[in-house]
């Protein structure tokens, strides 16, 4: 095991994977959408997953949660295998944070409601404590001020880092990001980023799909490039974004490029 | 110019605006129209009243409501209430706005049920479920209701008379007649086993609050329908035995042309039941339907997310979101059950409006007879439009 230069932060060479994709295959119909996925997330790991839209990215790392279902192939999340059964369903979602494009938030619910909803009705966790551990992780999103609002009173980038607060809520072991800034304002982007900088910084698996750039170089471990179903490439920041081996990468981050 | 405070552009009233005697101006135009329009109505009304007197002076008709004291000499099938042809007219109409009420209170009630289950079934992922749910509401709601009463009415009047009923179970006919069901001599023991019920019910709610601040306090759920089930089956059963269970059966029988005994649904009030309760059924599940599709997929998702389970996430995220999309549509619904329910006269049950009519033409106080349809009507859906909006603004969402 030789230790690259990503491996100085939080990963951890010898420890069980966290995530395990194994040729994973997905079709829509007679579409397929993902082809022969091999991914291995270890524990304490940051992934950032890029590429085109329909490139797959999003269907991927919803299949790690099950809001998709795969059709061929293992899906190992934390030591269980992704299956029918809802018991081991069950066990998977609560270990697994995921904070969604259009953020999500229970609008009937207030900030605090949102954040205590799931550790009190799935962790069996008392009220008093639920809400204590929820100032807890809005106060460490910066926004312990708006708990009694409701979401709709929030901005774009405020709901985003309320809804990275209610996933933390359930204290999970590995966050899912499915392009968190992509519905935002420019000058909202920042704060969730940063905010998502912060999580990285406390040693947390995370797998994001996103096009921030600057994130990635920032806090990836490693970027994996996917286009038209197929994982294309994958390394360090610094090979994928300097050192481009395919055709379809360079074209990919010429794009990219040419928008910002 | 950053000294804004002491500008005085900033301190300015709004300029006032007076009225220009030209037709160029909007708010002199508005103010016409609606004298117009009012002297249009009041116009209207004084023509369609100063007739109306006129008419009834020349017909020599009396006006007001002194009849409802006479003697009705009026024959009622069904009633609620003791009543002989030998009451007065009040009481007449009092039995018409029971059995009014009896057909609206329990048609409400079933469309209700019977639609929140079509539409949910319609959202089903089972393919022949929601595939006669479609057709079900499809052909339901496309059919006229005078046409489904008069179809229910017609096969309840095919079934053989009562010599020849048909007899499934042990005090139970289907007949021309009607159906007959076994019911029990009423005694002291079942009215206090119907308190216990009751009882039952409000200790199981009180019971229930309680488990839910135990389980905020710490953290464990509790399962309330052991508790439940006991209180509200078991307690009436336990105040029943305790008072010696007494059971005298009132089993309908066959003496001579017709049944003795037991209770009855008559064809006339079950055709109208059926026919309100399918047709206003297919509306209701259509909004149903509506209302939980209205509630967008991602909030399903982001509660499968957080480990929720799916009966939790329909209580507790998609529910209280789609109840205020069905809430208001549901209130009309009510209302068009309710007042259709006057069709009743079409296949001969005797709601407000057969009675009242027997009234008018027995007595010829038509003015009166249509204000008193008018007033039950009236008080009726004003009734269930106060109850719906009370229910509507305590679920209506918060939101901002």
């Amino acid at each position: 095991m030789e230790d690259g230069p990503h491996l100085a932060s939080a990963v951890r060479a010898d420890a069980p994977p966290a995530i395990l994709l194994d040729k994973v295959n997905k079709w829509y119909g007679a579409l397929h959408v993902l082809r022969d996925i091999n991914l291995n997330v270890a524990t304490g790991e940051r992934v950032v997953v890029c590429g085109p839209s329909g490139s797959g990215k999003s269907t991927m790392i919803r299949c790690i949660n099950r809001l998709e279902q795969h059709q061929e192939g293992r899906i190992v999340v934390d030591g269980m295998e992704l299956t029918d059964d809802t018991r081991s369903l069950d066990a998977i979602r609560r270990e697994v944070g995921m904070v969604f494009q259009s953020f999500n938030l229970f609008p009937h619910l207030t900030i605090l409601e949102n954040c205590t909803l799931a550790p009190i009705w799935v962790r069996r966790m008392p009220k008093k404590e639920a809400e204590a551990l929820a100032m807890d992780y809005l106060s460490r999103v910066k926004i312990p001020e708006q708990a009694k609002k409701y979401p709709g009173q929030l901005s774009g980038g405020q709901q985003q880092r309320v809804a990275i607060a209610r996933a933390l809520c359930m204290k999970p072991k590995i966050m899912l990001f499915d392009e968190p800034t992509s519905a935002l304002d420019p000058e909202m982007i920042k704060e969730v980023l940063d905010t998502m900088v912060m999580l990285a910084d406390t040693g947390m698996t995370m797998i994001c799909v996103t096009h921030e750039m600057g994130f990635a170089r920032q806090v990836a471990d490693r970027v994996v490039f996917m286009d038209r179903g197929e994982v294309v490439e994958s390394g360090i920041p610094d090979q994928i974004f300097n050192d481009p081996k395919t055709d379809r990468l360079k074209g990919f981050l010429s794009q990219i490029l040419r928008g910002h | 110019m950053s000294d804004t405070a002491a500008d005085p552009r900033l301190l300015r009233a709004p300029p006032k605006k007076g009225i220009r005697l030209s037709w160029a101006d909007e708010r002199l135009r508005a103010i016409v129209w609606q004298i117009l329009v009012l002297g249009v109505v009041f116009g209207i009304i004084g023509w369609l009243v100063s007739n109306t007197q006129h008419n009834l002076e020349v017909r020599r008709i009396a006006t007001g409501f002194g009849f409802l004291s006479r003697e009705a000499g009026l024959p009622v099938a069904e009633s609620l209430i003791p009543y002989s042809p030998t009451d007065t007219y009040s009481r007449a109409l009092l039995v018409g706005v029971l059995n009014t009420l009896k057909i609206a209170v329990v048609g409400v009630i079933l469309a209700t049920i019977i639609g929140t289950l079509i539409g949910i079934a319609r959202l089903s992922k089972n393919w022949l479920l929601s595939r006669i749910a479609a057709v079900y509401v499809e052909v339901v709601r496309d059919l006229p209701l005078l046409l489904q009463l008069l179809f229910w009415y017609a096969i309840l009047q095919g079934l053989p008379g009562p010599r020849q009923a048909l007899h499934p179970m042990e005090g139970v006919f289907l007949s021309n007649r009607g159906l007959k069901l076994p019911w029990i001599q009423w005694q002291d023991a079942h009215s206090f086993a119907l308190l216990g019920f009751v009882l039952g019910i409000v200790i199981t709610v009180l019971y229930a609050r309680a488990a839910k601040a135990r389980q905020m306090a710490d953290g464990q759920p509790r399962r309330v329908w052991p508790a439940a089930l006991g209180l509200i089956l078991g307690l009436p059963v336990l105040i029943w035995a305790g008072l010696g269970a007494p059971w005298t059966g009132d089993i309908p029988a066959l003496r001579g042309f017709n049944f003795q005994g037991g209770v009855t649904v008559t064809p006339e009030y079950f055709a109208l039941l059926v026919g309100l309760v399918m047709y206003t059924a297919a509306f209701i599940a259509e909004i149903v339907r509506a209302g939980i599709l209205a509630v967008a997929k991602g909030q399903w998702e982001a509660a499968e997310a957080l480990g929720l389970q799916r009966g939790l996430i329909m209580r507790k995220i998609v529910l209280p979101q789609a109840l205020r999309v069905i809430v208001p549509p549901m209130t009309s619904q009510y209302l068009n059950l309710t007042k259709n329910s006057s069709l009743a006269v079409a296949i001969g049950y005797q709601d407000i409006v057969s009675i009242s009519n027997t009234t008018l033409n027995q007595t010829g106080q038509a003015i009166e007879g249509i204000a008193i349809i008018m007033a039950v009507y009236l008080t009726i859906s004003l009734s269930i439009s106060l109850f719906m909006n009370w229910y509507n603004s305590r679920i209506a969402l918060v939101e901002r």
